[in-house]
């Protein structure tokens, strides 16, 4: 139920996020969905990955500090009202949503969003109770 | 306007014969009051009597700022505490501040030569002398402030900052002289002319800057921007502070008031004498100071000097602009900065790793440090306020605890270029050519 996100640390200098991406290539990691929250200085690339813990070992050896952070993936239909749904179930229990990426892939209609809330563990519960389908890592190959 | 005739334009005998007096009461008085030298003399095998010419000094040992570190606080004191009236001190490498003491002697030397350097502007008691120097233990503002008062102006103890203040109470004062760092001068100017002010609407006539490197250029657009005429001034503290040298209206060199301070050049690698003209490091000896009087410190300002009468009347010797430093202190807004302070701070964040960078800069006539450090492994920052909170923690505390403006940038661990042998931690981007 738990996805485990890599968090990267990346300079905001020209061709630097290119060599992160030739670290991964090299390494034959893919990205299975990632977004990047950036200052002026500096941005963070969150990232899924199918191997996380290897993957930050990687990256650290190739001068890259990593962490890995537990977030969700939620399905929702590709509809208006589709992330709200689950949005509404979380405000109503009173778990903040930090932030919201999407997948990469789309699934038959579904659309997947990668999403970093205050208890994970406790969202994912509630989730499924209200019928909410949430993926593993293995599920977003 | 000369302030001493008598000191300034001395003949080259009658000042040697008055410098060596000078100097053999300074040397006798050094060796009975500051045990530390005594012993630094006995080492070296010289006694008092022995110095016999001026060139004699050549075989009195150095001081410099690690023996000053070394007698931290008072070691060096030469007067006891009763006659000791003012403290001024200046940062240290070691993380120890030089702490020199003055006797009403001292203040009455240095109120003579900072006076004698405001005359050379043209300042006397009917003027108005503005000064922006920051005050308190740095020599600037309150060494200004006792030249200015020496010679009778009515002083404006105005400190630095409050840009808008200050040109106010120029405007409403009708200042006649402005004493700060010459990047500071600079930016007065830009002020005045954002408010629309034309310089000849402002009553100032001279300036007096130092404490900093600064180049003709800022010098033409300090003059032009504020209608004046702009001096050098030098000096630090270990030997007194600014006033030790001041540039006349002839800009030919800074006026060293060698009655009170006797400089060398010495060649920072052999330390042996070099001649006039030749550009070496600068060392003074205090003639006459009784509350921490100093023999031969090494200055490390790297410049020359130049004998003969000047165009102005004065036959004082000349030094030139300072070059450089022979170490790695950085003066930063008229602040020694030094690298291995920003070491011990870094230390003491986990999150950092201890390799850093500093790059000096100016932006905008102002001097500004960016300090580049890597972030420790194991850190959780997925989220942009935790990493954002770490460069305010530490941008902060650099205020609180080193008293300067400084922008820190994080990068990641192992991104800063590792040295073989001695770091490169400086990137010092100004040009003063």
């Amino acid at each position: 139920m738990i996805v485990k996100q890599v968090s990267v640390f990346v300079e905001n200098e020209t061709g630097r996020l290119a060599k992160l991406m030739q670290v991964l290539e090299d390494n034959g990691v893919d990205l299975n969905a990632a977004t990047i929250a950036e200052t002026g200085e500096y941005g963070i690339l969150r990232c899924i990955v199918q191997n996380p813990d290897e993957t930050v070992e990687i990256l650290k050896k190739n001068n890259f500090l990593s962490s890995i952070t537990n977030v969700i993936a939620v399905t929702i239909e590709n509809r208006p009202g589709g992330l709200n749904a689950v949005l509404k179930i979380l405000a109503a229990a009173g778990i903040a949503v930090k932030y919201i990426y999407s997948t990469i892939q789309s699934l038959s209609g579904n659309a997947v969003i990668m999403m970093k809330v205050e208890d994970p563990e406790k969202a994912a519960k509630l989730l499924t109770e209200k019928g909410v389908k949430l993926f593993c890592l293995e599920d977003l190959k | 306007m000369i302030w001493n005739k008598e000191m300034e334009c001395a003949d080259r005998e009658t000042m040697r014969a008055l410098q060596l007096e000078k100097l053999k009461w300074s040397v006798q008085y050094e060796y009975d009051h500051v045990p530390y030298y005594a012993a630094k003399m006995d080492e070296a095998g010289v006694k008092p009597e022995d110095i016999q010419t001026l060139e004699d000094i050549q075989f009195l040992p150095f001081l410099t700022k690690e023996d000053l570190a070394a007698n931290y606080p008072t070691g060096l004191f030469a007067a006891p505490m009763k006659d000791i009236i003012r403290i001024q001190s200046s940062s240290g490498t070691t993380g120890k501040p030089k702490i020199m003491g003055f006797t009403q002697n001292d203040m009455d030397i240095w109120g003579e030569a900072v006076a004698r350097g405001l005359t050379m502007c043209g300042i006397g008691a009917n003027d108005v002398a503005h000064i922006a120097y920051g005050y308190g233990l740095f020599t600037g503002g309150l060494g200004a402030h006792l030249g200015a008062e020496t010679v009778g102006a009515t002083v404006l103890p105005m400190s630095s900052g409050n840009t808008a203040r200050q040109i106010r109470f120029m405007q409403d004062m009708k200042s006649d002289l402005l004493c700060c760092t010459p990047s500071y001068a600079l930016t007065i100017a830009e002020a005045v002319e954002k408010a629309g002010i034309k310089p000849e609407e402002l009553q100032l006539r001279a300036g007096l800057f130092g404490a900093e490197p600064w180049t003709q250029s800022m010098r033409d657009k300090i003059e032009k921007g504020l209608g004046i005429k702009a001096h050098d001034i030098y000096g630090l503290t270990e030997i007194t502070g600014p006033g030790m040298a001041t540039s006349c209206e002839m800009n030919d060199g800074m006026h060293v008031q060698e009655d009170l301070f006797y400089p060398e050049i010495v060649d920072p690698d052999t330390l042996k004498p070099l001649p006039d003209g030749e550009t070496g490091e600068l060392v003074f000896t205090t003639l006459g100071k009784t509350g921490t009087p100093m023999i031969r410190y090494r200055t490390r300002d790297i410049c020359y000097l130049k004998r003969g009468k000047c165009l102005c009347g004065r036959t004082t010797v000349r030094m030139s602009r300072v070059f450089g430093r022979t170490d790695d202190m950085l003066i930063v807004k008229g602040v020694n900065v030094f690298p291995s302070t920003f070491e011990i701070f870094i230390d003491k964040f986990d999150e950092l790793t201890l390799n850093y960078k500093i790059i000096v800069d100016r932006k905008h006539n102002s001097d500004t440090i960016e300090l580049l450090v890597e972030l420790a492994e194991g850190l959780e920052f997925d989220d942009i306020d935790f990493v954002e909170n770490l460069k305010d923690r530490i941008e902060r505390s650099l205020r609180d605890e080193l008293q300067i403006g400084c922008k820190v940038r994080l990068l990641n661990a192992g991104t800063l270029p590792r040295s073989e042998g001695k770091a490169v931690r400086v990137e010092d981007r100004r040009r003063f050519e």
